[in-house]
Order: C-alpha cells, then structure tokens, then sequence
C-alpha cells in the first residue's frame, strides 16, 4: 500500500510537470510567436486605447449604430451568462414580445415584417459579436435617419453590411452573420466623408 | 433555416469522426502493446525517460485490486492537490486578478468534480479562479482524470483476452503512455489550431475596453487554448469561462466549433476500435460502433425536429435563447446531443433554454450510463456492463451457459454488473427526490413548473453521469448542491470502476472456451438489436417515470401555451 502511494505522488508530480507546465507553456511561446494577436484577445487598439476585442459584441443602445443582439448581462462578461430561462417560463414570453415591438419600433417596420429571430432571443455568451444580415439589414433605415444623412445612401450602406458578412467557413460550416461591432467602426469611418442632409 | 446545409455538415461530420477514429483507435492499439508506431521514433524516448526518472518498473504486472487501488490513490492525491490549490490560491502566483481563496465547500466539490473527469461548474471561471489553478489545477485533471479513465478500460480488455491469467497490466504505464502518445498529440494539435481561430493564450491580466459608446468592458483573458484542447479530448468538460464554448474566447469561429464538437467523440469512438483489436474482433468493435451511431444519430434528429417544430410557439422561425448567431440551431443541437451522449459536458448553447424535448435528449443520453461514446475509456467500460447484461439475458432464452468471448459470464460477474449500471440509477433517482422535495433542492430553481423539476433531474444526472453539463438557471453553489453532487458524482465514478475492476479481476482468471456452433455471437446485427433493446428498456424503465414529470409534460404545456 504504501508503495502505491509513493508511485502515486510520483505519477501525480509527473501528470502535473507534463500537463500542467511543459505543455501549456509550449502552446502559449507557439500561440505568442505564430498567431499574438488572437492569443492576446483580439483586441482593437484606437490611439492607444483598447476599446474592444473583435470577438466581444457590445452594447449600442445610441440610434446611429447597429443595435446588438439581447445580452442577459448588458455585455459586461463578469461573469459570461445567459439567462438561462426555459421555453415554458412566461417572463421569457413577455421578453420576445417586448423585443419584437421594440425591434419594429425602433426601426419604424412595419407589423407585417417578421423580425428576425437572433433580435428577439438573448445569446448564450452574453457577448455573442454577431447577428444576422438580415437583422442588420432592417437597422438601415433608422441610422439613415437618426445620422441625418442621404437616403440615396441606403446602398451604401446595404454594401457595407454585405462586404462584412461572414459566409460559411469553408463553405459549408456555420451561419451567415456579421460583426456589429466591426460594422459601428467601418460606419463611423465611412461616414465622415459622408455630407449630412441639408 | 438552410436544413440542407445543416444536413451536409452532419454528414460531414459522422463521416470524419468515423474515419478518424477507425485510424486513431488501431493506432493506439500499437501504442497499448507497446508495438512500433508513427510516433514512436518521437515519443520512446521521453517514454523511457520518465520511467526512468519516476522509478517505475515497466515490467510489474498488476492484480485487479493492485490496479484499482493505483487508480484510487491517485484520484485521492489529485483531489487533495486540486483542494488546496484553490484554498490558497491568493497566496500562489499566476494570479493577476488578486482573486481571492475559493470557499470551502464550493472547492470541495470543484476538486470532487474535475478528478472524477465530470467538470461540474459551481462556479464561473473567470470570476473565481487563478490562472494558476485552472492551469496546474483543472487542466491537469483534464488530462489525468481522462487517462484514468482510458487505463481502466485497457485493463479490462486485457482481462476479457488473457486466458487463465492473473494480472491485468500495470496501471502507471498505461497512464503514461495515454497521456504522452494520445491525448498530447492531440490536444497540441488542437490548441494551437484554436489559438488561430481566436482562442487566447496568454498570463496577461484581463483587459480594460472603453467600448464605443463609453462604457467599460471588462475583457477576461487566460491560458485557455491549452486547457479548452483537453477538455474536449478527455471528455471532461469544463470551461474556462463561465459559459463555457458559447464564449468567444473558447469557441469563436464555426470551424473550431466543428474541431471541438468532433473531439468531443473523437477518443470515445476511436477506443472501440482499439478494444476490437485487443479482443481481437474487429466485426465487435463495428457491432459496438453502430449501436452507438444509431443511438447518437437517432438523438441528433430527434432533438432537431423538437428544436424547429417548437420555434412555431414562439411565433418565430428559429429558438435563439442561449444559442449564438454564429453557431445557428444545428450546431447548438449537435453539439447538445454530442457533449451528453459523451459525458463531456461542455456547451456551446444553452441546454436550460432547448426546447423540452431538445431537454429530454440530453437528459436522457445521460440516463442511459453515458454508453453512446461516453467518456473516455468509462463509456466503454459503462457499455461493457450492458454487453455482459445483453450475453446473459441472451443465454437465458436459448438454455446456454452465457459467454462473452470464450469467458463464462457467471453470477458474480451479473452481480457486479447490475450493481455498476444500478449505483448511477439510484442516485440519479434518490437525490433527485430528496432535491425536489427539501426548501435547500428547490430554493435554487430559476425556472417554475416542470422546467424546475428538470433542473434538479438534470443536476443529478449530470453528476452521477460525470457529464458536468447543467440546466444553469439552477443556482448550484450552495451547500446543498455542493455537498449533494458532490457525493453523486463521487458514485457515479467510482461506484462504475470498482465493479469493472472486480469484474476484470475474476474474468481474467478463466479459460477461454472454443467457439461452437451453439455460441451466441457478439459481432452480428441480431447481438446490435439485443443490444440495444437492453439499454433502451433498462434506461426508459428507471428513467421514463422522472422524465414524464419533467420534459415530457412541459412539451405538451408549451405546446397549449401555458407557460409559469
């Protein structure tokens, strides 16, 4: 017996040196020299601060920007959470319900336009960075008008959306979404050069 | 909803996963008998050395109980490490956020939980724990629990294969041999994938962001990538971050959701194929292979009609809660029925926010003894119990001695056998109980109505499954459920790997009688369908009457509208 334990505490000292050292230390020299940027966090960096990672959603609660999907946590990942509520839980009913005549409200729809599901539902993560196109899509209108700019730029717009939507990796894998967060940037940075309407 | 791309990914997906582990399972054939293989030229060597260094005998031959007795007093060691490592963890380095020691009972069971390859989270990572403890900590019980796990099975085929023997093999090799030409290789590989597709890896404190429109966001940060490989090989679980791989820093892009759905399945299946061949019986292990596949691909297509025709409740065309835009329907319910048919646990949806019967899919991949795959080396073994169940019930109806590969199947094999599938079963059902019907159970319900019944049935299960997924409305960190799932998750481990063990000890002994004509054959569809009758009606006979009260209700409520 005890000669099991000593072999034990031997094995335990070895699992511990191998796994717990050696190895994760490996992939953090490879993952800091091959790829630092994701292994940092992705962060955007703007005249020295950081103001997100491209991989966090934020919260755009101003008209002129690309709203992100529902967040239980407000997108303050201290801890990530997701609201965890069931099918059968009423609060739950009462929220898609509100979401779904805000989301038209806000965006002067329509009651006959479905609104897309990824807006009505919070995220599992609580900083999921994605919705769908289409959900970007319908959000054109209202930051035309709340940037008071052309409405001939509806188009531009549309593009915009469309040359950052993400299609399926390698065809095939996962949805079609974009990053609303890399979309506010691409926006504001466009729309400086855009006259606003007289 | 594009339902044939989804369907392309599928297919995808079970054709990689079985390619895969036909190769990696006749692979680690060669590395367990200790035969010349690919990464022998690499590996030998630091092999070698550490037996040299650790003063193991390669040669010692362990009895059962020796065998068992190793795999117990490592788990105790690792238990009483993982505890204190969170007790002090402010006094230990690696610590950048100053967080504080972990309460008592809450490490108690984060220790009990990781050892016992579940990964039941009370807690959430990046609030709770140093950088220092999941990574010296949890991640080496990834490893650790999971070779233990994959050791016992290796005893247990050789039990089934020697005739008239005594030993079972030694256990420090095996260990050592699994962690260094298995589940490394692998989980560099996958890390250092990951890191590309946005995982991070780094000690750096977490980030500070000044989002956009001024608010502050904190980003956390960690050695993630390392740990999050081995929590989906090993078949554990446990997240990094609280929410696990619906986070973006465990789980970013849609391709490396698809390597972390596929390893979730990659080493449970591909240790049928190596059994196979330690039985020599190729036809066996394909036998064992499809029961699986049917059970899991049955699963994945029950659970995705659930998931589509409920979303006209909502008056929606998809059920996003908990879901992320970028994973989509599919992926949350491959994923749900992966991570539960392998006692992985790890998510990338929200499991409490499925529909019902998404729900009931899950919990009932549990129930079954977490067999379909199943953890890493304890699915097998969880399965060699009913294969042992099947040969009997089989040897009843036609008047034979029952045999499973020469070896007769005798009443003290029975006995261990019923008391191994029973343990997890009576937990399940005792705790659940006395969860339900306590103010301690039922003050940690989020959801009301049967959802909050299920919550309970889903903690339980999850424990004595040694899954480690939840119905995460339910507040687990209390002393209730730390205690109770505490205790669940210690016998469902280890109340499986002693009748194994006890098992093992007593087949090895016995001859291996030549096949006749009147022998039942393991490796036919027939032995498939007796098979599987035999899971099913054992888990739907201890399990159907919970279930009823849970998901099985709630479906037909949500379907009238009623909601709590």
């Amino acid at each position: 017996m005890k000669k099991i334990i000593i072999q034990s505490l031997k094995m335990f000292l070895m699992i511990t040196v191998l796994t717990g050292l050696i190895y994760p230390l490996a992939i953090l020299l490879i993952g800091q020299i091959i790829f630092p940027f994701q292994a940092n966090g992705s962060l955007i960096v703007k005249n020295g601060k950081v103001i997100g990672s491209e991989l966090f959603g934020q919260n755009f609660s101003d008209s002129i920007y690309f709203q992100s999907r529902p967040s239980a946590i407000n997108y303050n990942p201290m801890p990530s959470g997701a609201s965890n509520l069931a099918l059968s839980n009423a609060l739950l009913k009462e929220q898609v319900n509100t979401r779904k005549l805000e989301f038209r409200g806000n965006n002067f729809l329509s009651d006959s336009i479905n609104v897309p599901s990824d807006m009505l539902f919070a995220s599992g993560s609580g900083v999921d960075p994605h919705i769908s196109v289409e959900s970007a899509k319908l959000q054109i209108y209202r930051i035309i008008k709340y940037r008071n700019i052309n409405p001939e730029k509806f188009k531009l717009i549309s593009n915009l959306i469309d040359s950052l939507t993400e299609y399926p990796q390698f065809g095939v894998l996962g949805n079609q979404v974009v990053n609303v967060l890399s979309l506010n940037l691409k926006l504001d940075e466009e729309s400086k050069q855009w006259k606003t309407k007289k | 909803m594009n339902y044939l791309l989804d369907f392309f990914q599928f297919i995808l997906f079970l054709g990689l996963l079985t390619f895969l582990a036909y190769y990696i399972g006749n692979y680690f054939y060669k590395v367990v008998i200790g035969e010349k293989n690919i990464l022998s030229p690499l590996l030998l060597k630091p092999e070698k050395l550490i037996y040299k260094i650790f003063r193991i005998d390669e040669n010692e031959q362990m009895s059962w109980k020796t065998y068992l007795w190793s795999v117990l007093a490592l788990s105790f060691i690792n238990f009483i490490a993982v505890l204190l490592m969170q007790l002090f963890q402010q006094y230990l380095p690696l610590n950048p956020q100053k967080l504080p020691n972990v309460e008592f009972l809450l490490a108690l069971n984060t220790a009990i939980s990781f050892v016992t390859n579940t990964n039941w989270q009370a807690y959430s990572g990046e609030t709770t724990l140093s950088y220092f403890v999941q990574m010296l900590g949890l991640a080496v019980q990834n490893f650790a629990s999971a070779a233990a796990g994959i050791a016992i099975l290796l005893a247990l085929s050789r039990a089934i294969s020697f005739r008239k023997g005594t030993t079972l093999g030694n256990f420090w090799v095996d260990l050592t041999r699994t962690v260094l030409y298995l589940l490394l290789p692998l989980a560099i590989i996958l890390s250092i994938i990951l890191i590309s597709q946005g995982v991070v890896q780094t000690f750096s404190s977490y980030a500070v962001a000044k989002t956009i429109e001024g608010a502050q966001q904190v980003i956390p940060l960690g050695p993630a990538a390392s740990q999050i490989a081995i929590k989906q090989l090993g078949t554990n679980g446990g997240g990094f971050f609280g929410v696990n791989s619906a986070f973006p820093f465990e789980n970013f892009t849609p391709f490396s959701n698809f390597l972390q759905v596929l390893s979730i399945l990659l080493i449970p299946a591909s240790l049928v194929f190596t059994y196979g061949r330690m039985l020599g019986n190729k036809k066996h292990a394909w036998m064992i292979f499809d029961v699986m596949m049917f059970v899991f691909i049955s699963g994945v297509a029950f659970s995705y009609w659930s998931e589509v025709s409920a979303s006209s409740t909502y008056h929606t065309s998809q059920l996003m809660e908990g879901k992320e835009a970028r994973f989509g329907v599919f992926n949350s319910i491959l994923w749900s029925v992966a991570t539960t048919a392998a006692s992985n646990g790890s998510v990338n949806t929200m499991l409490d926010s499925l529909s019902p019967l998404s729900g009931f899919v899950t919990l009932l991949n549990i129930q079954l003894g977490e067999i379909i795959f199943g953890g890493v080396g304890s699915g097998l073994y969880g399965m060699f119990l009913f294969i042992l169940l099947t040969v009997f019930i089989s040897g009843l109806m036609v008047g034979r001695t029952p045999e499973y590969f020469g070896k007769k199947i005798e009443s003290y094999e029975i006995k261990w056998a019923i008391i191994g599938i029973l343990i997890p079963s009576v937990v399940v059902l005792f705790f659940t109980a006395i969860g339900s019907t306590t103010n301690q159970g039922l003050a940690s319900i989020l959801n009301k109505g049967p959802h909050g019944f299920s919550e309970i049935l889903y903690a339980f299960s999850s424990g004595a499954g040694n899954n480690g997924s939840a119905f995460a409305g339910l507040n687990a960190n209390t002393v209730f459920y730390n205690v109770m799932v505490g205790i669940a998750m210690l016998l469902g481990r280890f109340g499986v790997i002693i009748p194994v063990l006890a098992i093992a000890g007593n087949l090895v002994k016995k001859n291996i009688a030549p096949d006749t004509a009147g022998t039942l054959r393991t490796d036919n569809p027939l032995f498939a369908f007796l098979l599987l009758s035999v899971i099913l009606i054992v888990g739907a006979l201890t399990f159907f009457p919970a279930l009823s009260i849970g998901p099985i209700i709630e479906h037909f409520l949500v379907q009238s509208g009623i909601t709590f």
